[in-house]
């Protein structure tokens, strides 16, 4: 167990080297610096030349790469020209928001998808089973960004039911977790599905039944618990995509999340600011990952055999 | 689990699969075929028959709802923000996701499948490298990757399609790598090598047929999810030009006038939702028609 979650740990680290790598080989193909872009079009030579060696940018590439290790190491990214301020602190600022919409999206995807699953898995084959995975299979193909804005379309601006735009209260949160959670949803539902269309030929489950059991003690005790391992995985594994998910949907519904903050500094070349966010990203989808691992261990005795190994 | 981890998966029975004895044929199962077809058909050419100047502006014939005349004739879907026609933007919309598609799908299924195959049968050392990129990949979401390469850098298709593709390769590496791990072990494969056949001649000549079908059913789910990927980064107005038609784009412009002026933002948004199920469809079918057979 402890070889292996020292190799979940090691794939970890070189993960977030290699996401600040990548950002760094990105910022210094694109077109101008972080010197030009802060000063703006209309700086003097002598101006970009004094930020430009301030900021370490007359360096060779090598010295510039591992003086930015270093920063990263000590968590400074440095300021960011548009907010006037440490990057990491405005990275931060924003954090809260997307975890708040994450988890909103996790427990929607969660509950409806094993309910979902659930009624579909036991009878396989059956119409609800073949209506349930046509429509999960629907959700899973989906673009989340054009559902959310048909949401905010039904909900916001003809029913008037919910607000459309920004955050901080609970009305705030419902459209954009609901949009967030849908391709989740499809994938747990899909998970549980086969899980428990799998756990139904068990031959526990006739015992169950013989027992003289209801069906729906069968399902909640004896089958639901033997289908979740693999759905435990999935929602381990898919944090991450549930966060690049969060970006472009906390963009739709101007979301006051981190991945608003990474689209706008992408797009004002607030270089400082994008090695802020996806710094806190990888590290994010790390950690989560390592939690579902142990929780997984925890769960199937089975891993924790072939982790020995 | 992603496609590609049913598709790497073991082939399991499916417990279902003794109950229906056999299933009579239903003339709906074509049907995502002939809508890729229709959608492939209007990305050819459609722009031959549909003019379109994205920096042409009517002031007249702004927000016009579907059905109105204008001036150049009927706008079955209706016209934008600053009087272009919408339904020009659905079928130069569809060519440009075909193009950044296909050319992702391709540009990752070569890398894909050359780093895949070369871990799968050399080990030790290749496969060390491929499989530690591998992982350091999946645990980064691509969409961000993506974000940030064609957000910075300097605007262009090719540019789209290379941020899609950075982490577009390493499904088609891991299931080509699985694939041929188990293939190198068949008998055939000894055969080969005792009759003196070189490494790399083994390798695409008894190895690299097994990974076709596969292969081909992670392209299709993997061609998807490059349309939408594309219709995300466009939307948030990254990547592609501004002179460049894309569906992603079509719908963000719709967004400022959602409550008045709604098929700007529906009928892009419907072309590129309708297109991705159906290639989903497919996918799915050859994914259980590949799982099943293999082995």
């Amino acid at each position: 167990m402890i070889h292996y979650l020292a190799k979940r740990l090691a794939i970890g680290l070189l993960t977030i080297w290699g996401v600040v790598s990548a950002v760094f080989v990105v910022i210094r193909l694109a077109p101008g610096d972080q010197a030009t872009v802060a000063l703006g079009p209309g700086a003097k030579a002598e101006e970009i030349a004094a930020l430009r060696h301030s900021l370490g940018l007359d360096e060779s590439l090598v010295v510039q790469y591992f003086s930015y290790l270093g920063d990263v190491a000590t968590l400074d990214f440095g300021q960011s020209y548009r907010y006037g301020r440490p990057a990491m602190q405005a990275v931060l600022e924003r954090f809260p928001a997307t975890i708040e919409l994450t988890i909103a999206a996790t427990v929607i995807a969660i509950l409806v998808g094993l309910v979902l699953g659930v009624v579909a898995g036991h009878r396989p084959g059956s119409l609800v089973d073949q209506a349930v995975s046509t429509f999960t299979l629907g959700l899973q193909a989906v673009p989340p960004f054009w559902i959310g804005i048909m949401l905010i379309l039904l909900f916001a601006l003809q029913a008037k039911m919910l607000p459309s735009a920004g955050g901080g209260s609970f009305p705030h949160l419902v459209l954009p977790a609901i949009t967030l959670s849908i391709p989740f949803t499809a994938l747990v539902a899909r998970m549980t599905r086969s899980g428990v269309a799998e756990t139904m030929t068990e031959a526990f489950v006739q015992t169950a039944r013989s027992k003289g059991l209801t069906e729906t003690q069968v399902l909640g005790g004896h089958v639901l618990k033997n289908s979740l391992i693999p759905v435990v995985t999935v929602v381990g594994l898919q944090i991450g995509t549930l966060l690049g998910g969060a970006v472009v949907i906390e963009t739709v519904f101007a979301w006051p999340g981190l991945g608003q903050l990474l689209v706008s500094a992408v797009g004002n070349r607030d270089y400082a600011v994008v090695q802020g966010a996806t710094f806190l990203i990888a590290i994010c989808v790390i950690v989560l990952n390592l939690a579902a691992d142990l929780v997984n261990a925890k769960l199937d005795p089975r891993i924790r055999v072939e982790a020995r190994r | 689990m992603t496609q590609s981890d049913v598709l790497v998966a073991e082939p399991k029975p499916e417990p279902e699969a003794a109950a229906p004895v056999r299933r009579h044929r239903r003339p709906l199962a074509a049907l995502p075929y002939v809508i890729i077809g229709i959608y492939l058909l209007t990305a050819f050419f459609g722009p031959m028959l549909v003019d379109y100047d994205p920096v042409a502006t009517s002031v007249k014939g702004r927000l016009l709802p579907p059905g109105s005349e204008t001036a150049t004739g009927t706008a079955w879907l209706g016209t934008d923000g600053v009087g272009r026609d919408v339904l020009a933007q659905v079928v130069y919309g569809a060519r440009t996701s075909f193009i950044i598609g296909i050319a992702v799908v391709f540009l990752s299924g070569l890398i894909g499948v050359a780093l895949g195959a070369i871990a799968g049968y050399f080990g030790r050392l290749p496969d060390m490298a491929v499989s530690r990129t591998i992982d350091v990949l999946m645990a980064f979401p691509g969409i961000l990757l993506a974000i940030v390469i064609s957000g910075l850098l300097e605007r262009g298709m090719h540019v789209v399609i290379i941020a899609l593709s950075v982490g577009g390769w390493v499904g088609f590496a891991r299931l080509s790598r699985s694939i041929t791990m188990s293939t190198r072990e068949r008998d055939w494969v000894d055969a080969a090598r005792i009759m003196g056949v070189s490494k790399p001649a083994t390798l695409t000549r008894h190895i690299a047929p097994f990974l076709a079908g596969s292969v081909i059913a992670l392209a299709t789910i993997e061609l998807a999810s490059a349309v939408l990927s594309e219709a995300a980064l466009s939307f948030l107005g990254l990547g592609l030009p501004p002179d460049v038609v894309s569906w992603g784009q079509s719908i963000a412009n719709g967004r400022d006038y959602l409550a008045t002026a709604w098929w700007i933002t529906v009928f892009p948004g419907l072309a590129l939702t309708i297109l991705v199920i159906c290639i989903g469809l497919v996918g799915d079918k050859l994914t259980r028609r590949y799982t099943r057979t293999r082995d």
